[in-house]
């Protein structure tokens, strides 16, 4: 059996001294000194950028040309480092991913932080770095943040709150009103990668190899669909509620239904066998680095073909298609050649006792 | 993946669909006893392959759903207890008891954990040797191996602060029950495979000596599950009920035998109330008498609470077979998942929420 061993932060060591505190203290959110030197020695160090530098109440940025788009999401995920990424790159690339689902080029981010008093700051250094460090592979700046820390027990060691900002150039319309009967529905890659990766941690739940979530930007992607792939309607991250959840919101959004063929769903085998083990279904399990396309038919192949080439695409694959018929539902053709309602779910997905 | 995808192709299954179509003479009627066929069979859309050929009855073999109302109380009111914590399957969480679900004790400060075994929660209880851990120890024979496990490693080891309360039940004379009911249109059973590869199917020979309805034994992929209807049907149409074990794989005669030795050592045959059904005699079991010291009930002094269910909610005679899902007044109405009267719309294995979940509303033809 292989486990997954959180990164080693003995070795870390801070730049400067943070006086004498290992862990964050109450005045670490304060506003004062400590405060200062958390921005000056973990923040800045960690995103640098000169809107950041400048230290003001807010950062002062150029306006951008086209229609603005403004996301923000929070992360309060357990553990927080988990195998194929972190809270740190859910929260960058979950903003990221948020805005380029509108068609927009992400710019900016801002990151607030709720600690609990006690928080090793080591393991604050590497949230932050590995922030930076996703920053910086999505293309996108970290220019404004916030420190807030809360008695001991009233939080989870680190909370994190992302907004973004990016610009829509003009001509793209892209939102989940636009599916049309007779679109094809198009999915980046594997589903259930997330969810399952966070399960199998959380709950110390042990398969052959290790799952490992798939968060990734997919404003990369995004920006070459727009470029080389015209006429995509609808675009959207199934993150919490799987995929089930976002086709289920398009097709109650846009009035279509959306049949989609079971067998075409690319799994990764090792998700299926932990979501069988544990009688879960992968279409409801979250994922951080997928997005499903409703575009036009005559575009579904230059768009499939897109995806293929970029980097977070290889395993894209055409899934369905949006339909008259059942409006406002999803439908999926089985495995055997069945048919059923995916419904969405009432809360979150729980594991069947056999 | 090999390995399962063999048991979900397409092909094959069309195939035996149609040997099924082609064999009937008249529509007979399968109860699949199991909550995990029923939803193998609503997720993977078998019924519609059978096209109508053949009726299948949802049975009452969904450990949830069949949970009385009152073990439901008896859960919540030792959750609420200050100092406990309480472990459990997933699914129980959201089952309603007469006013609240584990899950809103949970929210009211109840130390409520999912587990995935019964020896997670001795080991939570292991590390937590100032707290009292409790296990909700329901299921069939399925899960009882492993509880009875929990219990016996829980005396060995000396582990004094673990208790279960216990609620399993028994297939055989749950279908024996079913049989016996003046309204039963059971006409053959898919026996629960799971279940047997504990138990093993000797149990079953002389049920089919004295109702004369076959039994077969099936698993619960698709092709498993159309296996089990196909060779059900040839029975039936030949006129000789007999026991089938189609799930050979998983199911011995004789079942797993050091399980079973456990299990007699552990639990003791007992009557038990079905929910929705009502007391059946000698179909469950609890804690044997040199193990009641594990007995949460009695540690707990729960024992006295009683429960009355809502009228509107007609989940027994579902579970017997008596009423579709869909023909209840209350389903989809005063009766949803959101706000469920009775366990059968709680569990995704119930009848009653698979219905309502997969083949609700829906007009089959418009989505082929």
């Amino acid at each position: 059996m292989s486990s997954f061993a959180p990164p080693d932060l003995s070795q870390w060591s801070c730049p400067l001294p943070l006086r004498d505190y290992p862990t964050i203290v109450m005045g670490h959110g304060g506003g004062g000194k400590l405060s200062a030197e958390l921005i000056e020695h973990i923040f800045v160090p960690a995103f640098r950028n000169s809107a950041l530098e400048v230290m003001a109440d807010s950062s002062v940025l150029p306006p951008p040309a086209g229609r603005i788009a403004f996301s923000t999401d929070t992360y309060v995920v357990q553990p927080l480092f988990f195998p194929g990424g972190s809270i740190a790159d859910l929260a960058v690339n979950g903003t990221v991913n948020d805005l380029a689902m509108s068609g927009a080029t992400p710019l900016y981010l801002s990151a607030g932080f709720i600690l609990e008093e006690g928080f090793p700051i080591a393991q604050l250094a590497a949230i932050a770095e590995r922030m930076g460090a996703a920053a910086r592979a999505a293309g996108v700046q970290i220019v404004t943040g916030d420190t807030k820390v809360v008695d001991k027990g009233h939080g989870d060691g680190c909370y994190i709150n992302t907004a973004g900002i990016g610009v829509i150039a003009d001509g793209i319309h892209i939102d989940p009103t636009r599916a049309q009967p007779g679109d094809v529905v198009i999915l980046s890659g594997t589903i259930g990668d997330h969810g399952m990766a966070i399960m199998s941690v959380r709950e110390g739940l042990e398969f052959e190899t290790i799952l490992k979530s798939d968060s990734a930007p997919l404003n990369g992607m995004v920006a070459s669909l727009i470029q080389f792939a015209p006429n995509i309607h609808v675009l959207r991250d199934p993150t919490r509620g799987g995929l089930a959840t976002s086709l289920n919101e398009i097709a109650a959004q846009s009035g279509v239904g959306i049949m989609i063929e079971e067998r075409s769903l690319p799994i990764l085998p090792d998700v299926q066998s932990a979501c069988d083990l544990l009688g879960m279904d992968p279409i409801y399990v979250p994922n951080e680095g997928k997005l499903v396309a409703i575009v036009d038919p005559r575009s579904a192949n230059d768009v499939l073909r897109v995806m293929q080439k970029s980097q977070y695409g290889s395993r894209a694959a055409i899934i369905g298609t949006v339909t008259e018929k059942h409006a406002g539902m999803l439908a999926a053709r089985t495995a055997i050649g069945g048919t059923r309602i995916i419904p969405l779910q009432i809360g979150e997905q729980i594991p069947r006792i056999c | 993946m090999k390995y399962l995808d063999e048991f979900r192709d397409g092909d094959l299954a069309k195939n035996i669909a149609r040997d099924i179509r082609q064999t009937v003479t008249r529509k007979w009627s399968l109860m699949e006893v199991c909550g995990g066929q029923t939803h193998s069979i609503v997720r993977n859309g078998i019924d519609q392959l059978l096209d109508g050929a053949v009726e299948m009855i949802h049975g009452p073999g969904c450990p949830v759903c069949v949970t009385p109302l009152e073990l439901i109380d008896k859960a919540l009111a030792i959750a609420s207890q200050p100092g406990v914590i309480f472990c459990s399957f997933g699914d129980m969480l959201r089952v309603p008891g007469s006013k609240v679900d584990l899950f809103r004790v949970k929210a009211d400060g109840g130390d409520i954990r999912v587990v995935y075994s019964p020896l997670d929660a001795l080991q939570i209880a292991r590390q937590n040797p100032e707290r009292e851990v409790v296990f909700f120890g329901i299921g069939f024979e399925t899960t009882a191996p492993a509880n009875a496990m929990a219990v016996h490693q829980a005396k060995l080891q000396g582990i004094r602060n673990f208790s279960m309360l216990v609620s399993h039940v028994l297939v055989p004379p749950a279908i024996e029950a079913i049989l016996n009911s003046p309204k039963c249109r059971v006409q053959a059973f898919l026996a629960a495979g799971h279940v047997c590869s504990v138990m093993g199917y000797w149990q079953y020979y002389p049920l089919v000596e004295r109702y004369r309805v076959p039994i077969v034994i099936t698993g619960f992929e698709p092709l498993d599950l159309l296996e089990g209807i196909r060779r059900t049907v040839h029975l039936l149409e030949a006129g000789t009920p007999q026991v089938e074990n189609a799930y050979e794989r998983a199911v011995c005669f004789e079942g797993n035998q050091p399980a079973q030795k456990l299990l007699s050592e552990v639990f003791e045959v007992a009557d038990r109330a079905w929910r929705g059904i009502g007391v059946i005699p000698k179909s469950g079991w609890r804690l044997s008498e040199p193990y009641r010291d594990f007995d949460a009930e009695l540690r707990f002094d729960v024992a006295g609470i009683t429960a009355e269910e809502s009228p509107l909610c007609h989940s027994g005679e579902v579970l017997q077979g008596n009423l579709k899902p869909n023909e209840c007044p209350s389903f989809g109405t005063a009766c949803t998942p959101r706000k469920p009267l009775g366990a059968t719309m709680v569990s995704s294995e119930g009848a009653c929420a698979a219905y309502y979940n997969y083949g609700r509303f829906v007009a089959l033809e418009s989505i082929h």
